[in-house]
């Protein structure tokens, strides 16, 4: 058993052997499951990026707008409502939030809300019915993952606009007649709106780490759970596997945002 | 070559600095504008509370955290009465056995009243700020009988240091590694500025599970506690060692530090007495706004058991007991341990945007 396992080998032999075939595709195999580490993990990162892309777009959706109204009612009730409202944002973790959330839909709704899929869809083949099924689970964790970096976020975003419409040209266009809508949608938005596309890389790793712990608390069928499930057995081909697979999402993600930085803004590309 | 200069900070105090505003040092004027910060004097006036009320669980809270009375597993929290008469007292407890589930469930006995002593002296000879001789649970117990209003107290030792020491070692191993990062230049700091890249590339949450799945199962309470704080500041140093690095670039320079050079000063001097003092305003602002995260972090991994393991009790430890929701359905007192939490990061994060507003020259 340990000879097949080649246990019986220091530890940077068996590293290096693993390392080596994990470039190659083979990914080990693994101790609690006995069986390949790559058929184990796909569907699960499937659901990993649905979830992270979901909270993504979730984060942009909701703070772009909320940091928008915040700056250009500063200082008024509703602008200092929204600051304490992203302070709490960002520090309720994310697990007490999905938590909290499961106790209250427990006592409305009276039916647990675990995993992504209804029982009648467990386990069933993929059709139109299971796929709207997924929606209705998935908006939870969507939302549950995306609030941390939503509310830091619109704080970014507050910022970023509130510089902007202090700078001379904002006050030209004002100086001109535009209407206030013009002024702040078509000419301070879009340069405040920058500097947010570089954070798309820095709230990757932000939105991965939240999607493996809210997971492990909803019980979602992702990476998480079964990071936490191998760690604890010593299942080492299959956690360092898991760990390697979400560090390069979050690379091939950094690389995106990138290449989107460089196609928004065309000073970066030709620097 | 000995030169005697006074240095700027002892010609400023010469003079009276209330009758002269322009005298102010630097860190006169953060703490004037400190202090015009409401939010900010409240978080840190708070979170002085909390560090006390930690310091001090062995008297501020009413019994040891790990007194346990298997006959008081789960009670609900009791409500503190006060009659002029009496002054504060807790009502007695009486224990039904519900005939479904088979476990004991706790009432309101009425007609029992144990009074609530302040400088309460316990069997052991402790003393308590209060305490009662019957029971008095005023957040309920724990599945073992256990106080949750004293774990709580003790779990904030734990968790609230856990942040300061972290934050302590990223900020020495930070500002080292990023003043030699800037200093020096060079390949020294092309290898340092590709390992902080290396760190970022990974998720922390996930990376912190594996090392905290990584410490030896026989270590003990305090081995595990650093074994946490290592494992939490190993990730984190990395921003605050760019965000020195890129000071220190800025200020090398410039033409204070050309100055000292030509004087013949040597690197330890230029960087201990000229680069360093003009990222310390710098260095506390991140500091403070790093350490909700170390304790977040720490929360997460004793949560999911990968953290401080029992017998030592932190807010996450006891935060683990309340993850599965039929428990918190039955005993939903168990979640209080989340309101410390959020209280502490919350005020972390006031407390830091308050300095760094107050640390930033150009402001007001």
């Amino acid at each position: 058993m340990r000879e097949r396992y080649g246990l019986n080998d220091p530890l940077w032999k068996r590293y290096f052997i693993w390392i080596s075939g994990f470039v190659r595709g083979n990914f080990g195999e693994s101790f609690e499951y006995k069986r390949e580490v790559d058929e184990l993990i796909w569907d699960r990162i499937a659901f990993t990026l649905i979830i992270s892309v979901g909270s993504l777009i979730f984060t942009y959706i909701v703070a772009i707008p909320l940091g928008i109204y915040s700056a250009t009612h500063q200082y008024k009730w509703s602008d200092h409502f929204l600051t304490f409202l992203s302070f709490v944002g960002m520090s309720i973790p994310a697990f007490l939030l999905a938590l909290s959330l499961m106790v209250f839909a427990f006592d409305i709704f009276g039916v647990p809300l675990f995993g992504l899929f209804s029982a009648y869809y467990e386990g069933a083949p993929w059709t139109w019915g299971k796929l709207g099924d997924l929606f209705k689970h998935l908006w939870i964790p969507v939302i549950v993952v995306g609030i941390n970096g939503t509310a830091s976020l619109m704080r970014i975003m507050r910022g970023n606009l509130l510089d902007v419409l202090g700078q001379p040209f904002v006050q030209t266009a004002r100086a001109k007649g535009l209407k206030e809508i013009v002024v702040v949608g078509k000419h301070a938005v879009r340069i405040a709106i920058n500097p947010l596309i570089s954070i798309l890389g820095m709230s990757l790793p932000g939105i991965l780490s939240g999607s493996a712990i809210v997971s492990i608390v909803l019980g979602l069928p992702t990476v998480g759970p079964i990071l936490l499930r191998s760690l604890l057995n010593e299942d080492i081909y299959l956690a360092g596997t898991l760990i390697m697979m979400l560090s390069l999402l979050l690379v091939i993600g950094n690389l995106l945002a990138d290449i989107a930085l460089a196609w928004v803004d065309p000073r970066i590309r030709y620097e | 070559m000995e030169v005697t200069i006074e240095t700027a900070e002892e010609i400023e105090n010469t003079g009276d600095p209330w009758t002269d505003g322009g005298q102010l040092s630097y860190r006169q004027l953060i703490w004037r504008r400190f202090r015009k910060n409401r939010m900010g004097v409240i978080a840190g006036a708070l979170l002085l509370l909390f560090y006390i009320l930690a310091i001090g669980a062995d008297f501020f809270a009413p019994y040891h955290y790990n007194e346990i009375n298997m006959r008081l597993r789960h009670v609900p929290p009791q409500r503190l009465h006060f009659s002029v008469e009496n002054g504060f007292y807790v009502h007695g407890l009486k224990s039904v056995r519900n005939p479904e589930s088979l476990e004991l469930e706790f009432t309101k006995d009425l007609v029992q009243r144990h009074p609530v002593e302040f400088f309460f002296k316990d069997a052991a000879g402790r003393r308590h700020l209060f305490s009662s001789a019957g029971p008095m649970f005023l957040l309920g117990t724990d599945r073992m009988g256990r106080d949750l209003l004293s774990r709580i107290m003790y779990g904030a030792r734990v968790s609230m240091t856990l942040g300061l020491v972290g934050v302590f070692l990223s900020i020495v191993l930070g500002s080292i590694l990023g003043t030699i990062s800037g200093y020096w230049g060079g390949w020294v700091d092309n290898l340092i500025q590709r390992i902080i890249e290396v760190l970022s590339a990974f998720p922390d949450i996930p990376l912190w599970m594996a090392l905290g799945a990584a410490l030896p199962p026989g270590w003990s309470s305090i081995q595990i506690y650093f074994g946490i704080t290592i494992i939490l500041s190993i990730i984190r140093w990395g921003g605050l060692a760019r965000q020195v690095r890129g000071k220190v670039l800025a200020y090398r320079e410039s033409d204070f530090v050309m100055a000292a050079r030509a004087a013949g000063a040597g690197h330890w001097h230029i960087i201990t007495k000229h680069l360093l003092p003009g990222c310390y305003s710098h260095i506390i602002v991140i500091a403070t706004l790093a350490i909700p995260g170390m304790i977040l972090g720490e929360t997460a991994l004793s949560f999911l058991g990968l953290g401080i393991r029992p017998p030592m009790t932190s807010w996450g430890v006891l935060l683990e007991e309340a993850q599965r929701v039929t428990v918190l359905l039955h005993y939903p007192w168990l979640i209080f341990p989340a309101v410390p939490v959020l209280v502490v990061v919350i005020a972390f994060n006031f407390l830091g945007d308050a300095l760094r507003d107050a640390a930033d020259p150009y402001s007001d």
